[in-house]
């Protein structure tokens, strides 16, 4: 049995309220928390280090202006003790970046909640945030998956933390406006929360978190289905990525794609007039930009065990492309070739680093 | 043999040889005057390790019709432990060609030593027997891939 302490006050504002006391105590110097921008709503993500700062955070707000886990490598490793606030999946994209050497989770202490899921920026920017928000509340307590949010998150199903050091739970809780429970997973947990409130045995409701992962199952296998391409080869690629600018903006927001010089931004892929003149007295036509199909590809074949089916590059993407269904798919088939879950062990190695001699005999013809 | 066709389709295969084991086999079935199919370029690496998953995809869009690459057998890796991560990086590409129906068929991973100039003929021929039964990469045919 876990540990859990329950405040009565609802979810946002307990949160706020155990960073402050994280604060005002210095258990931390720091905590990285959403926060509001303007009085319209607009968000970032902030590092706040006086506590005043936090009459601006909204921390559990259902909306990834860009994946924490980017920001996390630039913070960490830290020698002050810092607090962050982030999803499930940013938290997993977090710790893929450790086992590529970007960052550390020494004298970090982190939370997550169980996720309703995350509404698209584009959406969040465009429509009536409260009413956005209401309806958003209203589906979540009942443990239902809120129509707003973004296709991954509908289909995800890793949306209890893995490795949080303390668990805010959100999913399925009926009297989210009026108190909180937080499960403390680990000791660092334990003590850092003394004096906020009294702790007592508890955990999740594991009843209410299956239902909702029936339902999340069953919006993955519909999610799958929509994309036809598997029948298609080349010209379902083009059907799905064929209106791609080659903006690379799928992988620079990318938790995983930590790359300084990605190779499709390299000299390796400047394109010069002897290649064209193949191609061209070949096909008679060529596409510009170039390689934007090699692109995709190149991405699956050097990430996608890692994908943490986020969906930020969806929500980036200038031409609609639904980057972050495809890359979820061909993820979920990859890592099932190494029984990898990304982001669920930070001590285990990503794929390509290790191998065991007995696997893959079938493999060399 | 049968007088060659001018439509016959004669695929375009590319190899990438590991130094030490399949390039020397390629070595000892020429010397050996052993009859290898004319499809397969060779590139020479230095291991098969050597062959990260955007040289397999430049080749696959330059219009190759079969990509090999071929190695030392498991364990006898030059370097100790580089044939193992080829696998694991192959199995991968392989298991993203297989989802999104690329035609996996025409990539091969191969595991020929240095004394195998017997079996490295065997390999290339088979391989361009099955590349030719698959026909014309179909990259080369439209200006849309
Ligand atoms: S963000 Fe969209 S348009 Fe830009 S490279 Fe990615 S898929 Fe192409
Ligand atoms: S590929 Fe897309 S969905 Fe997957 S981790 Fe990167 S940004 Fe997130
Ligand atoms: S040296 Fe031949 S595969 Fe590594």
């Amino acid at each position: 049995m876990s540990k859990m302490l329950t405040t009565d006050h609802g979810a946002d504002k307990s949160v706020v309220d155990l960073l402050r006391f994280l604060l005002d105590t210095e258990k931390v110097s720091g905590v990285l928390t959403l926060r509001k921008t303007n009085t319209s709503g607009s968000l970032d993500y902030g590092l706040l280090t006086r506590s005043q700062e936090l009459d601006r955070a909204v921390p559990l707000m259902p909306v990834m202006p860009a994946n924490a886990a980017q920001s996390l490598s630039l913070i960490t490793p830290t020698q002050k003790p810092i607090a962050v606030v982030v999803k499930p999946c940013e938290l997993r994209g977090f710790v893929e970046r450790i086992k590529r050497e970007q960052g550390s989770l020494d004298n970090v202490l982190t939370l997550s909640p169980t996720c309703g899921g995350v509404i698209p920026l584009d959406t969040y920017i465009k429509k009536s945030k409260d009413n956005l928000t209401k309806d958003y509340y209203k589906q979540v307590k009942a443990g239902e998956i809120p129509e707003s949010i973004r296709p991954t998150c509908k289909a995800c199903e890793y949306f209890v933390p893995m490795t949080a050091d303390i668990t805010v739970s959100v999913v399925g809780e009926q009297n989210l406006d009026s108190k909180c429970r937080f499960i403390l997973n680990s000791d660092k947990a334990v003590s850092m929360t003394e004096g906020f409130g009294s702790v007592e045995n508890g955990d999740l409701d594991a009843k209410i978190l299956d239902d909702h992962l029936k339902k999340r199952e069953k919006e993955k296998k519909a999610l799958f289905e929509s994309i036809k391409f598997k029948q298609d080869g080349l010209d379902g690629m083009i059907d799905v990525f064929g209106k791609c600018i080659g903006c690379h903006g799928c992988s620079r927001v990318c938790p995983i794609c930590y790359c300084l010089l990605c190779d499709f931004e390299s000299r390796n892929f400047d394109q010069n007039v002897s290649l064209f003149e193949k191609e061209l007295e070949q096909k008679g036509a060529l596409r510009l930009p170039p390689d934007t199909l090699f692109f995709h590809l190149g991405r699956m074949s050097h990430m996608s065990f890692s994908c943490v089916g986020c969906g930020q590059c969806t929500d980036v993407c200038p031409a609609d492309i639904p980057v972050a269904s495809v890359f979820k798919k061909i993820g979920e088939n990859t890592a099932a070739l190494f029984d990898y879950v990304p982001g669920k062990d930070v001590n285990e190695d990503i794929p390509v680093l290790v191998f065991k001699e007995e696997e893959f005999k079938e493999l060399g013809e | 043999m049968d007088k060659p066709n001018q439509n016959e389709f004669k695929p375009k295969i590319v190899g990438f040889l590991c130094n030490w084991c399949t390039y020397a086999a390629a070595d000892l079935a020429g010397s050996s005057k052993m009859e290898i199919d004319s499809a397969l370029t060779v590139i020479r690496v230095m291991c098969s390790s050597r062959v990260d998953p955007n040289l397999i995809l430049t080749i696959y869009f330059n219009g190759a019709d079969g990509i090999l690459i071929a190695g030392c057998h498991p364990g006898d890796c030059h370097y100790g432990k580089g044939n193992y991560f080829t696998r694991r990086r192959y199995a991968q590409m392989k298991q993203v060609f297989e989802t999104l129906n690329l035609d996996p068929g025409r990539l091969q991973l191969s595991w020929i030593s240095a004394a195998e100039g017997n079996r490295y003929a065997e390999v290339v021929n088979a391989f361009t027997e099955k590349i030719t039964a698959l026909g014309p990469n179909p990259i080369n045919q439209s200006s849309l891939f």
